[in-house]
């Protein structure tokens, strides 16, 4: 290694200038394969106060578990038009909403064995605010999904956090999920060394 | 299947904390619990590949995008993207937002007495080149006041915001100007232990961008964490991750 990677710098509270050409809430146009879900929450503060000037950014396989990637080698399909970004700032309540499919399960590492383990479905979530010198890293998994219980990722973190990064249903058979992001304190989201 | 090949992780010191008090608005929103350390998978070594169909290739000169000339001191910001092994990072999006030359953003939430300039919105994007290259045009960005302490002003600076090749490569950063004298006073600038780190934000003035009587060249190279080295393969079955 020769060099060092450049320091992270906020994004500040004026980022939508230059950040809001590449919003996108909806990740899955139409014919899109795969179970359609919405996600609603909020990014709140160590006060509990919503966070209006936070933008986050979504990274996600399609629903076969795949990612449109050169480095995703698995002979899965792609599906034309789902590049699986997405990107959606907070308003002045602190709340943000983004559409998309929920991803298939992904390769996690090597097993014990040397099989091939499996990750649960999850989004790959930053989250930049003013006040956050560097992003903030986590991930969103998907409630009633029984593949939580294996994923090597939610065995990291203390059992009392991991409900930190599951969304919850918002009512039976509903396709809204409510996943909040609180910053700091009471209730903290878990959040990754990546 | 192969082992993953993750990516670094940075150098002791040379990134901010989340928590940095002179800098007040870090106070309730840095977290208070340890980070939990998340070995890289495939989710985190691939990531948004934004490729030149969203993108306009006039975006890069921030002093066309209105009927008239903004106001200012025109300069040529250009470097590279390479990785901390020196290698290109090709083809990936640049983003860029800034103040206009009197120290005001286009931005309802800036309430700076300066004005606005109806030929500069202050944001422009870029893809790098095969050797990792990028080259925007632009308008010196004015220092400006905030309301983070008394008398607080920002020195002057660019937003960056750069994807690289994976989720784990994601960086926004600012870059600054030789010379100027709020560097020291700057508590963003100021939030990273190591004086090297912090330096390496501060561009380099460049007679050989600068254009004759257009504009000043201004040199700003951005580093992304390099790749580890692909982890040794026990298994008998692995068939190598460039297979």
């Amino acid at each position: 290694m020769k060099l060092h990677a450049t320091t992270w710098q906020t994004v500040g509270p004026f980022f939508s200038i230059g950040l809001s050409r590449l919003y996108r809430d909806n990740l899955a146009g139409p014919g899109v394969a795969g179970e359609p879900v919405e996600v609603i929450g909020q990014i709140l503060d160590g006060d509990g106060k919503p966070v209006p000037d936070g933008v986050i950014e979504i990274w996600q396989a399609n629903s076969h578990g795949k990612y449109a990637h050169s480095e995703d080698l698995q002979e899965k399909p792609l599906d034309k038009g789902f590049i699986g970004f997405g990107r959606v700032a907070t308003d002045l309540d602190g709340k943000f909403r983004f559409t998309t499919i929920k991803p298939g399960p992904v390769p996690g590492p090597d097993g014990p064995d040397g099989n091939l383990t499996s990750q649960a479905p999850h989004l790959a979530i930053s989250v930049f605010t003013r006040g956050l010198l560097r992003r903030l890293v986590t991930r969103m998994y998907f409630p009633d999904e029984p593949a939580n219980t294996n994923d090597f990722v939610l065995a990291l973190v203390d059992p009392s956090r991991r409900s930190t990064l599951i969304a919850e249903k918002t009512a039976e058979a509903s396709h809204t999920l409510k996943w909040n992001v609180v910053l700091q304190g009471h209730n903290e989201t878990v959040f990754f060394d990546c | 299947m192969a082992a993953i090949a993750g990516y670094r992780r940075y150098a002791p010191g040379t990134q901010p904390p989340y928590l940095h008090p002179p800098y007040v608005s870090s106070e309730k929103r840095a977290p208070s619990k340890p980070l939990v350390y998340l070995p890289h998978t495939l989710s985190e070594i691939t990531g948004p590949v934004i490729g030149a169909d969203f993108c306009d290739a006039k975006a890069c000169d921030l002093t066309r995008q209105h009927s008239g000339e903004p106001v200012g001191e025109r300069i040529i910001v250009s470097g590279r993207v390479i990785d901390e092994d020196g290698r290109p990072v090709r083809d990936t999006l640049i983003e860029l937002w800034q103040a206009n030359s009197a120290g005001r953003y286009l931005h309802n939430n800036d309430q700076h007495n300066a004005p606005l300039d109806p030929n500069f919105t202050g944001c422009g994007h870029a893809i790098t080149d095969f050797e990792g290259r990028y080259r925007f045009v632009t308008i010196r960005p004015g220092e400006y006041p905030w309301t983070n302490s008394y008398n607080a002003w920002r020195a002057a600076h660019l937003h960056f915001s750069v994807f690289g090749p994976a989720f784990a490569t994601r960086l926004v950063t600012q870059m600054f100007f030789p010379g100027d004298p709020l560097i020291p006073f700057d508590p963003i600038f100021n939030c990273t232990a190591d004086e090297a780190a912090r330096n390496r934000l501060i561009s380099k003035f460049d007679w050989d961008t600068t254009i004759p009587l257009e504009g000043l060249g201004y040199r700003f190279d951005i580093v992304l964490s390099g790749r580890e080295a692909t982890p040794f393969e026990d298994h008998p079955h692995s068939h190598g991750v460039s297979k």
